[in-house]
């Protein structure tokens, strides 16, 4: 074949690959971590070879690869400005068009026999596969969910058996969606932090130290269990609204932390740090819809008409009580 | 089972019930089945070839169904999922993005 050399990629993933793949999950460059779009070769490819479609994520790409392990197939990248499958669809960039315009860019229908496309069923959000056909003559064959189901789709007749077909939502997927939601809200506490610090004066840091973090405990009791108990006991806590699993973890979390650091501060002080965190904590639950793979626009709007007068209404209650305490003297 | 007497959802987490906006032109569709193909959370079903919403609490409106759909049988409501991009939206009065 004339043109240029089609690049040929590991199914092994390196050094590097790893503390990157650890990196991202900690969103660290997150939006930077991208291959290069085109046609890549897996293994010992011929022109009957599959072709299978990814992003170009490179975590979505190093996934894919090390799961193709003793497989030959070709892969085509779309641009998906680094973004997952998923994400990507949702937006449009992971589409019809691109899919198209990768197709010809790559010149794909005089490297191989066949005019068969296998995109992962994520894609679908994006992808018309009647489009596509129209478009470039290929066919879309829906692949499975999961990179590890490849292997069996393939040697199945290019088949999903129905599990294949099925998104789920487990516990370890859940735990990887905390890290990242961690480091972000990690980030903003340490900026407050340093506000309230400067707030208590430079000179007395240590004393200014003990004095935020005894007075934020409850605060960020609340932070963590939007954040990080909400995700992991997700299917354990009664209520199937995001932003009342938060209230309920919450209520119970802040309250135990205004209780342990009573003697800190006053009963009206202890009684604003418990709404503030809680409605933290519901508001940071509520939050969390936008990472699972399973809640509808259509419900978090439900939730959120409900909720939102409450998490709004006890953060306004306790500025109030500030403020009648600041009218009384 | 679940609580509420249907068949456990695939992610065995249900999400609010009986909002979302899926919708099913019956005499448009030819039964194709490309929706059972590419819908991820089981919310279509066949019986005797007639294809029909199983279980309409189980979708999260992603709009893969309705793109995918030749017949234009399908409707859905597409939107975001998360919090902050619904309130950007109410505030900017515009469709917003998650991730």
């Amino acid at each position: 074949m004339d043109g240029p050399a089609i690049p040929s990629v590991s199914t092994q993933l390196g050094l590097g690959d790893r503390l990157g793949r650890w990196r991202v999950r900690w969103t660290v460059g997150r939006m930077r971590y991208r291959v290069h779009p085109g046609l890549y070769r897996m293994g010992n490819p011929d022109p009957a070879s599959p072709v299978l479609v990814t992003a170009n994520y490179k975590l979505t790409f190093d996934v894919l690869r090390a799961e193709l392990h003793g497989i030959n197939a070709w892969l085509l990248v779309l641009d998906t400005r680094g973004i997952n499958v998923w994400c990507a669809a949702g937006k449009g960039t992971f589409g019809t068009a691109e899919l198209v315009r990768q197709v010809q860019a790559t010149h794909l229908g005089d490297v191989i026999s066949h005019r068969r496309l296998i995109v992962p069923q994520l894609g679908a959000t994006g992808v018309s596969a009647a489009e596509v056909r129209r478009l470039s003559g290929f066919r879309v064959v829906w692949g499975p969910v999961r990179a590890r189901d490849l292997g069996a789709f393939l040697d199945n007749g290019m088949r999903a058996t129905e599990e294949m077909r099925r998104v789920t939502f487990t516990l370890s997927e859940r735990l990887e969606l905390v890290g990242a939601e961690l480091a972000f809200i990690l980030k903003w506490l340490a900026v407050l932090f340093l506000v309230v610090l400067v707030w208590n004066g430079w000179t007395s840091t240590m004393e200014g130290f003990g004095r935020v973090a005894r007075a934020g405990a409850p605060v960020i009791a609340g932070v963590l269990a939007g954040t990080v108990l909400v995700p992991i006991f997700l299917p354990w806590i009664p209520a199937r609204a995001f932003s009342l699993k938060g209230a309920m973890v919450g209520t119970m979390v802040v309250g135990a932390a205004v209780a342990l650091g009573h003697d800190a501060y006053g009963l009206i002080d202890g009684i604003q740090l418990f709404l503030i965190g809680t409605a933290a904590a519901s508001f940071l639950g509520m939050q969390f819809t936008g990472s699972t793979t399973f809640t509808s626009p259509s419900g978090v709007e439900w939730e959120m008409r409900r909720a939102l007068p409450f998490q709004v209404g006890a953060c306004a209650l306790a500025v109030g009580l500030s403020v009648a305490r600041w009218v009384t003297g | 089972m679940g609580s509420h007497g249907r068949a456990t959802t695939v992610t065995g987490l249900a999400y609010i019930s009986g909002v979302a906006t899926i919708e099913l032109d019956r005499s448009k569709c030819n039964s194709c089945r490309v929706c059972l193909q590419v819908c991820p959370h089981a919310v279509f079903g066949a019986s005797n070839g007639v294809i029909e919403i199983i279980d309409q609490d189980r979708c999260m409106e992603c709009g893969a169904c309705v793109l995918n759909c030749a017949e234009g049988a399908l409707i859905v409501h597409p939107g975001t999922g998360c919090a902050l991009a619904i309130l950007k939206g109410w505030i900017t009065r515009s469709e917003a993005s998650c991730c």
